[in-house]
């Protein structure tokens, strides 16, 4: 019971700030609790603490944002199954993870991109060769409302619409109608990856900006809701956001490139543009447990990749 | 009771003195967290205002990520939602105010007193998610909107919201114009309808004064309902038809990007920089309903 708790306060550092409520309820319950507040004292001997086994692991898990919530997922489920390993989740950023890896403070990097060049340098500096695994991947859908006309638009086109450029659907083939445009809040990593890679197209000095006619709706279900009811529409979500009374339309990276609806298929080619592969870094090849959580993470815990909106592999 | 027993004297008396001063402690322990809130609030939300040239903050754009922190559409966007909604209380509000208490039959008023009390308890989430999916829809098809999630949908909302305090004040003031007056009226050979007009509703003006500005703080502060339905789109309300368009309000911002902003950034600087916007602001409003209670009791009209 006393590591449950200890084991809680870790996963609390990881959460992000919307949980802070939980964390605050969940602290001052570690400091009613006399027996639990002896067995935190010192994180270290919380965990070498023998219960079941006497060889606790323990696996130390820091980076991506994006993935931050997955890593959690799985961490606990993992946890569950495997009494005797320990897993801390940190967020941070990939860049932080990837430090971290290097500098052999933590045993998995999250990354939500490819490890650059000179980070790759740095860690052959450092006698380390990451080896890189592939968890999960990330595929925005563009929809639209189920009577809209149009069924596919090119990466230009959303660009174009969503800088204001383009305010009618009839200038993409669609009815004469004012377009509305609708995005997930500005500190979504999903806005974040949005604006580079579909509206900016990938141009890192490219400096357009969504249009200030975006409404931001504060979640997924906003969203769809809008999209449902709302014929002039245009959003955009995580595939596993998306619900069945939603249009989705087909995208294309030019304008002679084929048109691809997202699914699970389509992301896992690569065909689909708007997606993009999610890494766990080690450093060199995994062994023991820490082989055998990253196996089980690409098999079994793909479950947990559908629920959480990100697409599974195959 | 315990003057009647001197005799039991120290020992009570030291345990009235402990009661006294807990309660003293507890009263002055109010002023102190309202004291030590502000001062948080001032803390975490001043460096915004320096680290910021002013004609950032004052700017048009509100991109926090890219370091565009314009609070203008924010405080703008707020002020129309929140005025267009006490445009359309104050009359509803003060007219039931005054069916209640002068027209209304007793058995009426029995059952309307308590119903209005239950409208506002009912939660902002909920009226939020009414907005959305029912009054949302019902704006754009009617007044053939692009969207119907606009300024002039929250400011229906953040209305009904507003409501249950300014009806319930309204009614309070209503109901402490002496009755001498009306009977004055009446007998004067006025009409019902001019009692009411010319006599009862100008009597209690200056609480209704109060209703409204409680109402309009009410209104202003209101979070998760006008986050749902008003667009959130930050963008300079200032065009003819700005009131059909969405906006984005100083609450809905602070709510909706609080819960991802990294501890310490600018940007979290920044969120409470809004919040000491939106304090200075409802504490003007409160200030201007104080004025109008410590009116009416110079004046010594009513109560």
């Amino acid at each position: 019971m006393q590591l449950r708790w200890c084991n809680g306060w870790t996963k609390c550092t990881g959460r992000r700030l919307g949980q802070l409520g939980r964390c605050t309820a969940l602290i001052s319950f570690l400091f009613l609790s006399v027996g639990v507040l002896a067995a935190c004292a010192s994180s270290s001997s919380a965990y070498e603490l023998p219960r079941t086994s006497p060889a606790v692991t323990t696996i130390e898990n820091m980076g991506s944002d994006t993935l931050v919530n997955l890593a959690l997922a799985w961490a606990e489920d993992y946890m569950q199954l495997h009494p005797e390993v320990r897993i801390s989740v940190t967020g941070g950023g990939s860049g932080t993870g990837i430090a971290a890896l290097i500098n052999g403070t933590v045993d998995i990097a999250n990354v939500s991109r490819e490890m650059k060049p000179e980070e790759l340098e740095q860690a052959h500096a450092n006698g380390i060769t990451p080896r890189e695994f592939t968890v999960a991947r990330d595929a925005i859908a563009v929809v639209v409302h189920p009577s809209n006309p149009v069924t596919g638009l090119t990466i230009e086109q959303i660009s174009q619409i969503y800088t204001g450029r383009i305010t009618n659907w009839r200038e993409v083939g669609g009815e004469d109608r004012p377009i509305v445009l609708l995005s997930r809040e500005s500190n979504s990593g999903t806005y974040m990856y949005f604006l580079e890679h579909v509206i900016r197209r990938g141009d890192p000095h490219d400096e357009s900006l969504f249009s200030p006619d975006t409404l931001l709706m504060p979640s997924s279900e906003g969203i769809s809701v809008e999209v449902r009811q709302n014929p002039n529409a245009i959003g955009y979500d995580g595939l596993g956001y998306v619900t069945p009374d939603q249009k989705v339309l087909a995208v294309a990276a030019s304008a002679d490139g084929p048109y691809v609806l997202p699914s699970i298929d389509t992301v896992n080619q690569g065909t689909y543009p708007i997606s993009r592969p999610l890494y766990m870094y080690t450093a060199g090849e995994p062994t023991g447990v820490l082989k055998d959580y990253l196996d089980w993470i690409r098999t079994e815990g793909q479950k947990h990749v559908i629920r959480l909106g990100f697409v599974p592999l195959r | 009771m315990l003057r009647s027993e001197p005799v039991a004297g120290t020992k009570t008396r030291r345990f009235e003195i402990v009661i006294e001063s807990l309660i003293r402690v507890l009263g002055f322990s109010t002023i102190g967290f309202v004291v030590l809130i502000f001062l948080f609030l001032l803390r975490q939300g001043l460096p915004f205002f320096f680290q910021v040239p002013p004609i950032n903050f004052f700017g048009t754009r509100w991109y926090p990520t890219f370091g565009l922190f314009g609070t203008l559409p924010l405080i703008l966007g707020s002020i129309l939602v929140t005025l267009t909604a006490v445009v359309i209380a104050v009359p509803l509000g003060v007219a039931t105010a005054v069916f209640v208490r002068e027209i209304a039959p007793g058995w009426a008023r029995e059952v309307l007193k308590p119903l209005i009390e239950v409208l506002a308890g009912i939660p902002s989430v909920v009226l939020g998610f009414f907005g959305m999916n029912i009054v949302a829809p019902l704006v754009r098809t009617t007044l053939n909107m692009p969207t119907g999630l606009t300024a002039f949908t929250g400011a229906l909302v953040l209305a009904y919201m507003a409501l249950p305090t300014i009806i319930s004040v309204a009614e309070d003031a209503l109901d402490s114009v002496p009755k001498s007056y009306r009977d004055a009226g009446l007998a004067l050979g006025a009409t019902k309808w001019q009692v009411i007009w010319r006599v009862v509703v100008p009597a209690a003006r200056s609480g209704i004064v109060v209703a409204v500005m409680l109402g309009l703080g009410r209104a202003i502060g209101e979070t998760m309902a006008v986050m749902m339905v008003t667009g959130n789109a930050a963008r300079m309300p200032l065009t003819p038809d700005s009131l059909f368009r969405p906006v984005r309000t100083m609450t809905a911002t602070i709510a909706a990007e609080m819960g991802e902003v990294a501890q310490g950034s600018l940007h979290f600087h920044a969120l409470f920089g809004i919040g000491i916007i939106l304090f200075v602001l409802t504490f003007l409003i409160n200030l201007a309903a104080a004025r109008s209670i410590f009116q009416k009791r110079r004046r010594g009209g009513l109560r």
